[in-house]
């Protein structure tokens, strides 16, 4: 994923109204292009080429449906660790070998190191952050989520 | 609950949706099956929420949006709930989740992951959510990511596969 800003002139006033629009939902239907472009005075080809293009240059992480993995029966965790500055490189190798581990971050905090782990069974998040704990010596702090509150977050750009 | 065939509809879309004049047509060639049939499935797993929307998700960083922050709270457990449909509702929070507190290190319960061009703009949207906590935040942090160690998500496997 591109991590570092596009030029301002990459997009113009069509692509925006694209993508305020279109992170509101895209339709369910036959011809959705057609459908969503006739809000935007786009013809569906061109609706089309622009989200392509869109999503060469990196404007875009994902365009299509948006799944929660509980529901689905997977489940989530979000932990932290308290990691040694010194061993930082080695506890982060250690913890990224496990493909439960879905995303990691470096935060400027005691606790220094943020992963999420995803699983499809619930019953393996345990599994997964005990064996963590016996490979590097070291807590990790569940924080699974007891309330998600809905979100109306939309940037408007 | 999803079948089987859910399933195989989930691995094949959790990448994105094709490019083609009927994308849910192109989806369902793909899989051998109809059209409306994927439609129909897709209704069902929208109003069962296993898909939350069907949309496009701007690169918030490759356009200008490089800042996030993530806002944690301490709130009386009684008012945590009601404070934190408020938090979420706000326009900048892009995550905001009620967590168990880790004591006595970690006192905070509230979880609310803040977005802005630069961190002036994430510290201005922060006092705007304390201001909406008032006095029952006791306590509050701000954690920034200083780096990204992984990041792939999530990914089902198709039945067989």
């Amino acid at each position: 994923m591109r991590r570092s800003p596009l030029p301002p002139d990459a997009i113009d006033n069509t692509d925006r109204a694209i993508l305020n629009q279109l992170q509101a939902g895209f339709p369910l239907s036959r011809h959705p292009f057609a459908a969503a472009g006739a809000g935007l005075n786009l013809s569906e080809e061109d609706l089309i080429a622009r989200i392509g293009r869109l999503r060469e240059i990196g404007a875009i992480t994902r365009f299509g449906p948006f799944f929660d993995a509980e529901a689905m029966g997977g489940a989530f965790c979000l932990c932290a660790m308290a990691v040694p500055q010194e061993r930082f490189e080695d506890v982060m190798i250690s913890v990224n070998a496990h493909p439960e581990v879905a995303h990691n971050y470096e935060r400027s905090h005691h606790f220094n190191m943020w992963f999420v782990l995803a699983c499809e069974r619930p019953e393996d998040i345990e599994v997964v952050a005990k064996r963590i704990e016996d490979e590097t010596g070291l807590a990790v702090k569940r924080f699974p989520k007891l309330k998600e509150f809905f979100i109306g977050f939309q940037v408007k750009l | 609950m999803i079948d089987a065939t859910d399933r195989k509809l989930i691995a094949a879309t959790q990448g994105g949706l094709p490019l083609t004049p009927e994308p849910y047509a192109t989806v369902a060639g793909w899989l051998g099956l109809a059209e409306d049939d994927v439609i129909n499935r897709f209704s069902i797993m929208l109003e069962g929420g296993i898909v939350r929307r069907i949309a496009l998700a701007p690169n918030h960083y490759a356009l200008g949006i490089a800042a996030n922050g993530m806002s944690v709270w301490d709130i009386a457990d009684d008012k945590a709930e009601a404070l934190g449909e408020q938090v979420g509702a706000l326009p900048f929070v892009s995550h905001c989740y009620l967590r168990p507190r880790a004591l006595p290190e970690w006192p905070y319960n509230l979880f609310a992951m803040i977005h802005g061009h630069d961190r002036d703009e994430v510290e201005a949207k922060r006092a705007e959510i304390a201001a909406v906590l008032g006095t029952a935040c006791r306590a509050n942090d701000i954690l920034y990511s200083t780096r990204i160690l992984k990041k792939t998500g999530l990914r089902i496997q198709a039945p067989g596969a």
